[in-house]
């Protein structure tokens, strides 16, 4: 499961949609991570668009506790402000939005759990898929 | 025609057997490409999204979707997060995404377009959809679904109650997307009263849109694709830059309950005669393309009496 997909899943259980704590969820600290491929910059460049597209929907207080989480404290606290125009981005901002690229899309949860604060159900992740299956109880 | 959601519960009808077997199949995989195109094409997307692909399976749709190759996808690059709730068919997706790492690595310089998008740009997840989009509001662009969502129409135990199901699903999805989120789904009705479930639930839900068919004069390729959207939708301009695609699409739901009205008649005993039947069946022989006789003064009359 990629880092980014952490800034948009919450808890499935329908009780816990009026609670503010089923997002986000939270990791166990023995989760594994992986770089999912090889440092390309041509297939960074060709993420550029949809990586300012995404910057503007994630919650950067929650992508700061998740990677505190997974054991990573060296994200700058507020959330980085770059140039809407794709073709017009300086040197700065092309770092930038590597870094971001590795963060978000080259990161991989493959092993490990994370649960729902609210209700305090356990989601497994094996082999880089979350099981987000309910038992019947709860569903 | 043969119905899956007939014969088992998805999660153990797509056991290692079956999925492997529908991953490898040349034409359901070129079936699949063709109704994934076609719904980038409903969805008309301008840049690149994160799009939610709901019973993704082995992810032979996100595959297409994030292409760079493709027409539909010129100048994009889309990332998706797939739902499935049968673990046999991710598991098939994970053994592509390992040989698709494997093959790229060994070619790397062959087609710049090769190197981008693909399984790469996708995340996939077991879930059932009946149990709601587990994603925070305004996590998606657009949503897609292949194939999918006519499983919930199956009830496989007692505590499952179908339509509470699909409002769950609705509900859910229609808050998963941004405010102009739009959602295409191909899927296969049992009959048109859950065409109709589906567009009363999805229009309650706050959805607008309709109800797309594909080639309606065939039997075989008949397809029918949901198109709906979470903001206002006027067909008028179905050019706009922000709203879908309807080009070349009929939107007839009426077409349905005329359908349902000449079977109504026919059941009713009211029939129709014999001449007007083969009418009915020339024309629609001639708009599937077969050959058929011009009509005459003597079609469908009866033949003189023989003493």
């Amino acid at each position: 499961m990629k880092l980014l997909t952490t800034n948009f899943i919450k808890c499935s259980v329908k009780a816990c949609e009026s609670s503010n704590k089923s997002f986000p969820l939270k990791y166990s600290n023995d989760c594994q991570l992986e770089l999912n491929f090889e440092d390309d910059d041509e297939i960074v460049q060709s993420s550029y668009e949809f990586l300012i597209g995404i910057l503007d929907k994630i919650e950067w207080e929650a992508l700061l506790k998740v990677c505190q989480d997974l054991g990573n404290n060296d994200l700058p606290p507020n959330k980085p402000v770059l140039n809407e125009d794709v073709s017009n981005l300086n040197d700065n901002e092309k770092l930038i939005l590597k870094q971001l690229f590795n963060l978000l899309v080259n990161t991989e949860i493959v092993e490990g759990s994370m649960s729902c604060d609210s209700c305090e159900h356990i989601y497994q992740i094996k082999n880089g898929i979350p099981n987000l299956l309910l038992p019947p109880h709860l569903s | 025609m043969s119905r899956p959601e007939e014969i088992a519960p998805p999660e153990l009808f797509y056991n290692s057997k079956e999925s492997k077997k529908y991953t490898e199949n040349s034409r359901v995989q070129y079936i699949q490409y063709v109704m994934t195109k076609r719904s980038l094409e409903l969805l008309n997307l301008k840049d690149s999204s994160f799009i939610l692909d709901i019973g993704c399976g082995s992810c032979l749709s996100g595959e297409i979707i994030s292409s760079a190759s493709e027409e539909v996808n010129a100048g994009m690059n889309h990332y998706w997060t797939g739902l499935d709730i049968s673990p046999d068919m991710l598991e098939q997706a994970i053994i592509r995404k390992e040989e698709e790492k494997f093959n790229t690595n060994d070619d790397s310089d062959d087609e710049a377009n090769e190197n981008i998008g693909g399984l790469r740009n996708g995340d996939m997840m077991l879930h059932d959809m009946g149990q709601g989009i587990p994603f925070r509001a305004g996590s998606f662009d657009a949503a897609i679904s292949i194939s999918a969502i006519q499983w919930l129409f199956n009830k496989d135990n007692n505590n499952q109650d179908p339509i509470k199901r699909i409002k769950r699903f609705f509900e859910s999805l229609y808050s998963a997307l941004t405010k102009n989120g739009k959602f295409v789904a191909q899927f296969y009705p049992a009959n048109d009263d859950q065409i109709d479930t589906f567009l009363q639930i999805a229009k309650q839900t706050g959805f607008s849109g309709g109800l797309v068919i594909d080639h309606p004069e065939s039997k075989k390729n008949k397809k029918y694709y949901l198109v709906l959207s979470c903001g206002t939708m006027s067909s008028n301009d179905a050019n706009d830059g922000d709203n879908l695609n309807l080009n070349g699409a009929a939107m007839d739901s009426t077409n349905i309950h005329d359908r349902k009205e000449l079977k109504k008649k026919r059941g009713n005993g009211m029939l129709e005669s014999k001449k007007s039947f083969i009418m009915r069946k020339k024309e629609l022989m001639k708009k599937r393309g077969r050959d058929v006789r011009g009509d005459s003064k003597y079609t469908g009359r009866k033949r003189r009496d023989r003493f």
